[in-house]
């Protein structure tokens, strides 16, 4: 769902996401490169922009708009659609690519959750986190407008820690869920 | 491990949009690695960055960029190995203090206790301490924000009891005495983004103890 200048909204497709996923495993399963472009042509533009609206300067935020489309490309084989949406995995990408570049400082991230093949989720599983993101969009894009502001600011890197607000309003509960049965399966396939 | 006591949604969105210090950062990524109920409140908050990145203005890209793009891309990438720790020395607390928790460079503080600042951006500070069972930790307060996180041992304080996993997330109303429980030494990952402020005659001794 897009916010319009109006106040308007229109619906984008949870079935869009899911597609966007099901190409970025057509890149580590295939190493398919018409895949890649046609994620290249609809990510990169808005990681470019999102990177613009966080302090990049244009020069800046194409090249690393670059980057984080090849390190899609190498991690490809980290992307689990039953945890994250394509957008939200794409998005970790430049969030990271944004630190090392505008902050020059490390980022330490979580262990990796090994997975074996038993482990692989299933198209339902996939969809339905790519439904419970775009609920999730709507949601945020009908949040009352001054909070919507904060959050927004703090995601466009405009808030430092201890101006974050505490409480959100966010309703975060049932995609949460969701991901914690998806890590529950991985969990136990491992052992 | 049953952890009690989890990351608040400020530090999770905080870490989420790219917002904290690189030492609270180090935490929140330790207790990640052992906590799968706040690894799936960040998949929240990172689909909330996700949307808000999907819905950005896009920017076009200069009409060579695709193909420089593919250019730079291999064949197959072997996938590296996943980085795996162990639940004293979760991964990305070994990418600062190496394979061994035996093999840390500490540096003695007296009373047995010990502890080896690690090298992070100047946002906040971040080390490992250690404490011997039943030892006290100085009474202290805070200006700003301690995370104190427990990888080995436990300890108590005026709140409640911190086992491993754990993380005591103290602010400026917080002035309390930390005491490592009888038993195991406690070993605890610290960060903070303001000096510790210690209450009564220590200061002068206490300053020098944690050497911040
Ligand atoms: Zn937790």
């Amino acid at each position: 769902m897009v916010a319009t200048e109006t106040g308007q909204t229109t619906c984008r497709d949870a079935l869009a996401q899911e597609e966007w996923g099901a190409l970025i495993l057509r890149v580590r399963d295939t190493q398919d490169r018409d895949a890649f472009a046609a994620l290249f042509r609809h990510f990169a533009p808005r990681i470019k922009g999102f990177l613009m609206k966080s302090g990049a300067t244009a020069t800046l935020a194409e090249e690393c708009a670059q980057d984080v489309m090849a390190t899609l490309w190498q991690k490809a084989h980290l992307f689990d659609p039953s945890r994250a949406s394509a957008a939200t995995w794409i998005f970790t990408i430049a969030r990271n690519r944004r630190i090392d570049a505008l902050r020059k400082s490390r980022r330490p991230e979580p262990e990796d959750l090994p997975w074996g093949p038993e482990a692989e989720p299933d198209q339902q599983e996939a969809l339905e986190l790519a439904q419970e993101t775009e609920r999730l969009s709507e949601a945020v894009a009908l949040l009352p407008e001054k909070q919507r502001e904060l959050i927004e600011r703090a995601y466009f890197g405009d808030l430092s820690h201890s101006e974050i607000a505490t409480e959100t309003g966010l309703p975060l509960g049932t995609i949460k869920s969701r991901i914690r049965l998806a890590l529950d399966r991985l969990r136990h396939s491992m052992s | 491990m049953t952890i009690r006591h989890h990351l608040s949604d400020q530090l999770l969105l905080g870490y989420s949009s790219g917002q904290l210090p690189e030492a609270f950062n180090l935490v929140v990524a330790v207790h990640l690695s052992l906590c799968d109920d706040c690894k799936a409140r960040l998949g929240a908050f990172d689909a909330v960055g996700g949307s808000l990145m999907d819905a950005c203005d896009s920017v076009a890209m200069s009409d060579d960029s695709l193909a420089a793009t593919l250019a730079r891309l291999e064949g197959a990438v072997a996938p590296p190995p996943p980085r795996r720790g162990t639940k004293t020395l979760p991964a990305p607390l070994m990418d600062y203090v190496g394979h061994d928790l035996a093999a840390v460079k500490w540096r003695s503080l007296g009373m047995g206790v010990r502890q080896a600042v690690l090298r992070t951006d100047k946002g906040a500070s971040a080390r490992l301490l250690y404490i011997p069972a039943g030892q006290k930790v100085p009474d202290h307060g805070h200006r700003g924000t301690e995370l104190t996180l427990v990888l080995q041992g436990a300890f108590r304080d005026e709140t409640d009891r911190f086992g491993p996993g754990d993380v005591e997330i103290a602010n400026e109303e917080l002035s309390h005495q930390p005491i490592a429980e009888a038993g195991e030494d406690c070993i605890c990952l610290a960060a903070t983004d303001a000096p510790l402020r210690f209450s009564g005659l220590l200061p002068r001794i206490a300053q020098p103890f944690f050497g911040i």
